[in-house]
């Protein structure tokens, strides 16, 4: 386990390098000035800017320098927000974007988890429609809509929560249920085909000829070998909860780290983009390790596979 | 086994965790939306109209703060934030009006205009430290400092403040910036030229005091949070962690602290504009920036307010394209272009956000003689809506270029208020001008900014919104030399007399004005330079309790320091 570990991580850091090279390769390649005023000032003007934080230096030069800051931890300071360390930066900005995305995934998996186990154990009946209509609805439409009518009839409507803005952790109930509907459709479809798939084989007819309950069947041989494929997808999720999370955080006025991503690219942020798009890559990274480490603890199977080389 | 235990464990887990939201989502409710709600809407509805009114306004802001570090500040949030929370030699008051500030008085101003002398009045910073003169001489020369990279300080200060240009080419030493501390109370200015609009500049977030001795102690750390500051303006800075939200608190040590009603202004960044409407009309917000589309929504709303801002925008009418002449070069057809489109249907259809129809280039309520008379009534009308002279003009110019067919390309933003503007500009001009054949290229603002550097454009529908209250703020863009100029227009007895408002005519306000008219009219009417589109405005929903806030034509839009909240009955 150790070694199949140590394996994944050295490849972890070998794809954030790439990462970030191919990162800076295309923020170069990107048009325009971080400069907010760029428009009023002359091109000798902006140059003593640009001195200044070293945008003048060739190419390999900054490349050099980036990497070797970034191998420190140091992403640097933002244009955008002048002296702000990006690190500090993201870090505030993150607990919004994380509360929101934690809270989305339990609850949409466990949701999800919920319908899919109700639609596979009741089969072709009105509960397995319904569970697989909600899936549809989840998977087809964008968060941001349900964020949108979420909005309209919980806070506008019934007054219950509020429009936007952080007021603590109600504020985060609507956000949350919005950026969930994508886990939900998600898990619901997955442990639904991989339980019906489950529960015909053998195996199960076996265990229910042994005369083991139905509790057990379903959650202690159906479930578990269900679960896998759902562990699978788990990771691209998460990561989908954070693109989701731009639009959705918008609209609900929270200060999180989604809307900071795509201003930094529009206001040519470079250190900004370099901080966040690492960030998300060491997420994504660390998320498919932990999944794949998971594999193992679910199915001892594919560790000794992985491990045995 | 040992798998089997740890499944059940999450398992229980995760179930557990629902009861537990489920438990808190009630809680909560219970908890805390009462005593929020009950104090949001003492505001809004009357429950005991002899109540004293709760002194708190609560705004919104599109933006999050960029930057208060007044060197460095450059955009707009930055600069309104600024007007709240220091205060300049002088403040533009109620009817945006230069008044001493900082500054005991007027200063004497030597004969030849050059020579500033100011009496700094006893004010204190928010640590109780005096604001002096030194204060003035530090930020000055801080924001001329290459090493700051100060993108406002070389481009307001070369050519106005001794000795600017010279430090920025490397020449002279930053303290030999014309600014001069003679004791603690005593500033004296030193200016390259007499500049007219001098006392309005010096409410700009460029000229703010700085404390050097709080600046260097906080380092890179300065202005990164509320409380790496300190405050000589109307209101501090609180709960401002250098992203997200902030809150402005009265300032008790501020030298006119009487004057300031409000004891907080909360300010919440929301960019929906959806979402930002909602929360005004639950009363959480007091003040809400309409879109076009909400604009129209609102129309019949009785709060809503229509403020006109100082921002025109135009289009630049490019004459020379990879070293060849443009169709444009052609005053004819440049002259078809201008007069080609109905200005009026622009700004009440297509917009339809409060902006009026520019036939001018110096906006409209934005500088006044000193009798307050408009700088509008001192010029014309140019490039007004005519189907027939556009007509006309195009095929005069059609002729002379030997063609009866002519593409061109108009260059603008990507967003979808710009998308939108353009298509309308390509129907209008290609109905009303016949052979015609209009391109659009539609492109991020940093991708234009690049192709007007490079001149790589036939049209392009830009901007401008001023840094100083001046005609000249407009009329200096299109000089010969101009970084904005960009479009190969240079006429030299157009920049001759730019240059007379400098010089000749500097210490002689009336006939100033009366030269930036005659310069108007060359640009807009004979030479037919750009084509002007439209002062933008825009419309806003507020709370009639909010009284006495002030906007501004340039620098901070708002200021807060005269802003009350009064008891509305209903």
């Amino acid at each position: 386990m150790a070694k199949y570990i140590t394996k994944r991580v050295i490849y972890m850091f070998l794809s954030l390098f790439l990462i970030a090279s191919f990162t800076f390769v295309l923020m170069k390649l990107l048009p325009g000035s971080p400069l907010a005023s760029a428009a009023k000032l002359s091109i000798e003007e902006r140059e003593v800017v640009y001195e200044k934080y070293g945008l003048n230096d060739p190419i390999p030069v900054q490349y050099a320098r980036y990497m070797g800051n970034l191998a420190k931890g140091d992403f640097g300071v933002s244009f955008q927000y002048k002296n702000a360390d990006v690190t500090t930066l993201i870090v505030k900005k993150l607990k919004y974007s994380a509360i929101l995305g934690a809270q989305a995934l339990i609850f949409g998996t466990l949701i999800g988890i919920i319908l899919g186990m109700i639609a596979a154990l009741k089969q072709n009946t009105v509960w397995d429609y319904g569970s697989t209509i909600i899936a549809i609805l989840g998977i087809s439409i964008p968060s941001f809509v349900f964020a949108v009518l979420l909005q309209y009839v919980f806070s506008v409507w019934l007054g219950w929560l509020p429009v936007g803005l952080w007021e603590g952790w109600k504020s985060s109930i609507l956000p949350s249920i919005a950026l969930a509907m994508g886990p939900i459709a998600i898990a619901a479809r997955f442990i639904r085909t991989e339980m019906i798939e489950v529960l015909s084989s053998d195996y199960i007819l076996l265990a229910k000829a042994k005369g083991a309950n139905w509790f057990e069947i379903a959650f202690k041989h159906a479930f578990r070998n269900a679960l896998i494929p759902l562990i699978t997808v788990l990771g691209p999720v998460a990561a989908g909860l954070l693109t989701g999370s731009l639009v959705v955080e918008q609209i609900f006025a929270i200060p999180g780290i989604g809307e900071q991503f795509v201003k930094s690219i529009s206001s040519n942020d470079f250190a900004v983009i370099m901080g966040t798009t690492m960030f998300f890559s060491v997420f994504l990274i660390v998320i498919i390790l932990i999944v794949d480490i998971l594999y193992g603890v679910i199915d001892p199977r594919i560790r000794l596979s992985g491990g045995s080389k | 086994m040992k798998n089997h235990k740890f499944m059940w464990l999450i398992s229980i887990m995760l179930v557990l965790s629902v009861f537990l939201a489920a438990c808190g989502d009630k809680k909560e409710d219970a908890g805390t939306t009462e005593p929020v709600k009950d104090k949001e809407e003492d505001k809004g509805t009357t429950e005991e109209p002899a109540k004293e009114v709760p002194q708190v306004l609560n705004l919104i802001e599109a933006a999050e703060i960029p930057s208060i570090d007044s060197s460095s500040s450059e955009d707009a949030v930055g600069f309104n934030v600024l007007n709240n929370i220091m205060e300049g030699l002088y403040r533009l008051d109620q009817e945006s009006l230069p008044v001493p500030a900082m500054a005991e008085g007027d200063p004497e101003i030597s004969e030849d205009g050059l020579t500033y002398t100011f009496k700094i009045r006893d004010a204190e910073w928010s640590n109780g430290t005096p604001v002096t003169a030194h204060d003035f001489v530090y930020a000055w020369q801080r924001a001329i400092n290459p090493d700051t990279a100060s993108p406002y300080g070389p481009y307001l200060m070369a050519g106005m403040v001794k000795n600017a240009t010279e430090i920025g080419e490397g020449k002279a030493e930053i303290a030999d910036l014309g600014i001069k501390a003679e004791d603690d109370k005593t500033l004296i200015i030193e200016l390259e030229r007499p500049v007219a609009y001098f006392l309005s500049l010096m409410s700009f977030g460029t000229f703010l005091p700085l404390n050097e001795e709080f600046v260097t102690a906080q380092g890179d750390k300065y202005a990164t949070n509320s409380e790496a500051m300190i405050y000589n303006g109307p209101f501090s800075l609180a709960d401002w962690d250098g992203t997200g939200n902030w809150k402005y608190v009265k300032n008790d040590k501020y030298w006119d602290a009487d004057t300031v009603k409000l004891d907080e202004i909360i300010v919440d960044v929301v960019k929906e504009t959806s979402t930002a409407v909602k929360l005004y009309e639950q009363g959480k917000k007091d003040r809400v920036t309409l879109s076009a589309e909400y604009a129209m929504q609102y129309a019949d709303d009785p709060t809503i307010i229509n403020e006109l801002e100082t921002a025109v925008f135009y289009f630049k009418m490019n004459q020379v394209r990879d070293g060849k002449p443009t169709p444009l070069a052609n005053a004819d057809i440049r002259k078809a272009i201008a007069k080609g489109y109905n200005k009026e249907e622009l700004a009440d259809a297509v917009l339809a956000n409060g902006s009026i129809a520019a036939n001018f280039l110096v906006p409209t309520e934005f500088t006044f003689d000193e009798d307050g008379k408009d700088f509008r009534d001192y010029s014309k009308e140019f490039s007004v809506y005519n189907v027939e002279e556009a007509q006309e003009s195009w095929a005069k110019g059609l002729k002379a270029l030997g063609t009866d067919k002519v593409t061109l390309e108009i260059l603008g933003g990507d967003t979808e208020n710009a998308k939108k503007q353009q298509e309308w500009f390509k129907s209008e001009l290609e109905r009303n001008l016949p052979g015609l054949t209009i391109s659009l290229k539609e492109v991020p603002f940093a991708v234009r900014l690049e192709l007007d550097d490079t001149s790589d454009y036939d049209i392009q529908s830009a901007g401008w919104g001023p840094d100083f209250q001046d005609p000249i703020s407009f009329m200096e863009l299109f000089v010969t030399t101009s970084p904005q100029n960009k479009m190969n227009y240079s006429n030299p007895a157009y920049d001759k007399l730019i240059e007379s408002t400098k010089t000749t005519y500097a210490n002689d306000p009336i006939k100033r004005f009366e030269v930036f008219a005659e310069a108007e009219k060359m640009l807009l009417e004979d030479d037919v330079a750009i084509a002007p589109n439209y002062q933008r405005g825009r419309m806003v929903l507020m709370n009639p309790a909010v009284k006495g806030l002030a906007t501004h034509p340039f620098g901070g839009d708002y200021s807060y320091k005269w802003t009350y909240m009064e008891a509305v009955e209903k």
